[in-house]
């Protein structure tokens, strides 16, 4: 492989909106070299690598392809220059097979035909450089995570890819599916091949990369290379920041009855063995890695998924099969997804706002006087900031969509509300807000589940953290015990407490 | 026509013409009906118009609600055909034990609304329970009863007993002022249809579930009762639409309704419903029914013109409707 290119990002800023993601990233990969970029949820590192592979352009900065600045109108420009991203979702079509995806947009012609045998001989070398099994002819749907894995970077190195970037490519593979990605890894490095990858679990980090940057809110907070980190160190710097003016002060106490008592919650595929109680008044995080099982845990429990366990709201037992039946018993669930699940986009304000309580408003006939009438209530208390009251609510900021949904859960007057990821991709003032909503719920004497990827933020917001881990609860932290690094201990797998003290 | 093909391309404010579209089109077509024959406006000739629409018009209604709701139903003009034979089987089997009189009409006009909704929930059915795309379930269901129908009438037609259909005929020929029944009863469903679309937490839920089924089901919503009852009550309608229908002629052939379900859905679309679902009208569909059977008549009136381009005619509206429709989204 003589040929082999580096990339460098140089004081690259990307806004969206009057939302900053990005500030002065600066950053190289080399040829032969893996290059780990970490962060927290949101800390800008699915940005980073847009702009690396053409799917984005920097608002201000520099790409350079070996020292000469470049613009990537597209990622198939990126891509003939030899930079590919691999995304974390597979890219592959199901019903084709292989080879018929390594080459998909790129057929070889002869004459009029395809040149099909010249391609499997192709796909079959590329796929004996990966050391991959898998046949030519396989149709993608049946074979492996690992294998689709392959056949994604086999894919990649059809196109010449001499820049590499994965995004969280171990996040769907299993320990021994890992593994071979990494020898894999390390055979294309040994070629001259640029590697860039996410992870969230930093033993893989420690093992495999050379280089490392940490991204926190959009900055570079710490860059060097791998042998000079520890995964402690790792973790600080990925969450270590002072935002205590963030979160309100919590000014109520919190009851001793139990509002929910949850035993032996299992949601087959996702969460087992799940137990806690709620307090009346409480706020309760819970916290731990992407596909932890956290949101399936929370919608096992409130009917929106297949789940067994016990439930007791009120210190009576509870069946809770469908949404309906929670919402019912005054358990409400309010989703991560508002776009695809919490909202409809297509919709005005008015029926978004009512849908989930729509008996509330009928009497033979939706009462359109009383549904204004809620509307206007919800845009003051909650604060929503909309040109017109009949604007679509995809039209509004993420922010304003947020709000809007937490009015929308409330207006059913649960007792018990679960929020899954509160303020995902939404800016730092409308999270304040956000949070000072929550603890006047809390003040106000609902019980709240808060469920969140930030660390930061189940701090700031809960009296008592759960810990998920791979479908259980790992461990649960209160009062000083409530720090990142315990989280993220608990949350990694590295055991409760580090040797020396913190 | 020209006058409402090209007002949207200029018009800036999309929600006017969102609502004037399909009532502009009706406009014109009326004054072109005017205008080309003489007769178009009597009384007798709008009676007629609105009566034959009515079958059509009283399915489009429940059609509305499926289609809102994401769902799609191929199987109405068959079903239509397979009540009708079966509604006519009935009475004639039960001409020697009640004799001919107004209780058998009322046994015909239940067995309609019985095997209507028995159809409808096999169609709801398979679609919910069974997590089989609507296309697929109502294309089968459709073969089945245009079958099932032919096999009744052994290939030739089904007919009413002969002092039955004296009986009978005022169903489809008299009426209450002169407005003859299948005109009162399309309208009553038009409106309670209207009312419920717009002002009734099932139509409300209907619009949820077709705009994005995650939504509704995250917010309480049951997904699959508010979609099986759309088939439910569509089946419903086509029981009473057959009510209406089998009056008319008092037979039943394997040709009966051929074509229905693609008028009812090429209405419900012309009245701006989207196909797509999550939204919906039914004045709408009717002003779709409207449209679609004014054409006809003008075409049967007028010497200008085939009445075999009818069809095509039909098709440039559909079309024509749909590009509309994008159009104004686009400009949302």
């Amino acid at each position: 492989m003589s040929e082999t290119r580096a990339l460098t990002l140089v004081d690259v800023c990307r806004s969206f909106g009057p939302v900053q993601v990005l500030h002065d990233i600066s950053l190289t990969l080399r040829p032969g070299e893996v290059h780990a970029l970490i962060g927290e949820n949101g800390a800008g590192k699915s940005t980073a690598m847009k702009i690396m592979s053409g799917y984005l352009e920097p608002t201000k900065g520099q790409v350079k392809l070996d020292d000469a600045p470049v613009r990537f109108a597209s990622s198939q420009e990126a891509e003939a220059q030899g930079v590919v991203l691999i995304h974390q979702e597979f890219n592959l079509a199901d019903q084709l097979s292989v080879e018929q995806n390594i080459f998909l947009g790129h057929e070889k012609r002869r004459g009029l035909f395809l040149d099909k045998g010249w391609m499997q001989a192709e796909t079959r070398r590329l796929l004996d450089r990966l050391n991959c099994k898998v046949s030519p002819t396989a149709r993608v749907r049946d074979i492996s995570n690992a294998d689709k894995q392959m056949v994604e970077i086999a894919k990649a190195l059809s196109r010449r890819a001499q820049v590499l970037i994965m995004d969280e490519p171990t996040a769907v593979l299993t320990e021994r599916e890992a593994e071979v990605l990494f020898e894999q890894v390390e055979r294309l490095k040994a070629e001259g091949v640029a590697i860039l990858f996410t992870s969230h679990k930093l033993d893989e980090v420690k093992r495999i990369s050379d280089r490392i940057t940490v991204l926190r809110d959009g900055h570079v907070v710490a860059q060097g290379m791998t042998s000079e980190f520890n995964e402690d160190q790792m973790a600080e710097a990925m969450v270590g920041r002072d935002v205590s003016s963030l979160y309100p002060v919590r000014s109520v106490a919190v009851g001793d009855e139990p509002a929910l008592e949850v035993t032996g919650l299992n949601v087959p595929g996702y969460a087992r063995d799940i137990s806690f109680t709620l307090r009346k008044g409480e706020i309760l995080g819970i916290s731990g890695l992407i596909g932890s099982g956290r949101t399936e845990a929370m919608e096992g429990l409130t009917g929106l998924r297949t789940a067994q366990g016990d439930v007791r709201i009120n210190g009576k037992p509870v069946t809770l099969r469908s949404p309906q039946q929670a919402q019912a018993a005054g358990l409400c669930y309010l989703t991560e997804d508002r776009k695809g699940r919490g909202l409809l986009l297509q919709k005005g304000m008015r029926e978004n706002l009512t849908l989930q309580a729509l008996p509330e408003f009928t009497n033979w006939l939706i009462d359109h006087k009383a549904e204004d009438a809620a509307l206007t209530r919800a845009i003051a208390d909650f604060d929503i900031r909309c040109p017109t009251r009949e604007v679509l609510v995809g039209n509004l900021s993420g922010g304003n969509q947020q709000k809007l949904l937490i009015a929308k859960i409330m207006l059913t007057e649960p007792d018990i509300v679960i929020i899954d990821e509160p303020t995902r991709g939404i800016d730092i003032g409308t999270k304040q807000q956000i949070y000072e909503f929550i603890h006047a719920l809390s003040a106000a004497g609902k019980s709240i589940i808060v469920v969140s990827s930030e660390m930061q933020e189940v701090i700031g917001l809960a009296d008592r953290v759960l810990v998920m881990r791979l479908g259980t609860i790992a461990g649960e932290v209160s009062g000083d015990d409530m720090t990142e690094d315990k989280i993220v201990r608990l949350a990694m797998g590295l055991g409760a407490t580090r040797q020396e003290a913190i | 026509m020209t006058a409402t093909e090209t007002q949207p391309s200029r018009a800036t404010r999309g929600v006017n013409l969102k609502v004037l579209g399909p009532i502009l089109a009706l406009v014109v077509l009326v004054i072109v009906g005017a205008a080309l024959n003489g007769n178009f406006l009597s009384a007798a000739n709008i009676t007629n118009v609105l009566s034959r629409s009515a079958f059509i018009g009283i399915i489009a209604v429940g059609m509305t609600f499926v289609i809102t709701a994401g769902g799609l139903d191929l199987s109405v003009g068959s079903m239509a055909a397979f009540i009708a034979g079966l509604m006519i089987l009935v009475m004639n089997a039960m001409l020697p034990v009640m004799g001919p009189g107004w209780p058998l009409v009322f046994v015909g006009m239940l067995t309609a609304m019985v095997a209507g909704t028995l159809a409808g929930f096999v169609n709801g059915f398979l679609i919910t329970t069974m997590r089989i795309e609507a296309f697929i379930v109502t294309l089968g269901t459709m073969g089945i009863y245009r079958s099932l129908v032919t096999w009744l009438a052994d290939g030739g037609t089904l007919s009413l007993d002969f002092g039955m259909r004296s009986v009978i005929r005022p169903i489809y020929f008299d009426g209450i002022l002169g407005i003859s029944w299948p005109i009162i009863v399309f309208a009553l469903v038009a409106i309670s249809g209207e009312l419920v679309m717009r002002r009734a937490a099932f139509g409300r839920h209907a619009a949820a579930v077709g705009s994005n089924d995650q939504v509704a089901r995250y917010s309480s919503v049951n997904v699959n009762r508010v979609r099986m009852l759309t088939y439910v009550f569509l089946g419903i309608l086509v029981g009473v639409a057959t009510i209406m229908y089998v009056p008319r002629l008092g037979s039943a052939s394997p040709s009966t309704g051929v074509l229905w379900e693609l008028e009812a859905i090429a209405a419900v679309i012309i009245g701006g419903t989207m196909l797509k679902g999550g939204f919906g009208r039914v004045w709408g569909t009717v002003i779709g029914v409207l449209i679609l059977s004014l054409i006809d008549n003008i075409l049967n009136l007028t010497d200008g013109v085939s009445p075999y381009l009818n069809g095509a005619i039909q098709g440039v509206i559909i079309i024509l409707a749909v590009i509309l429709q994008r159009d104004k989204k686009a400009e949302s």
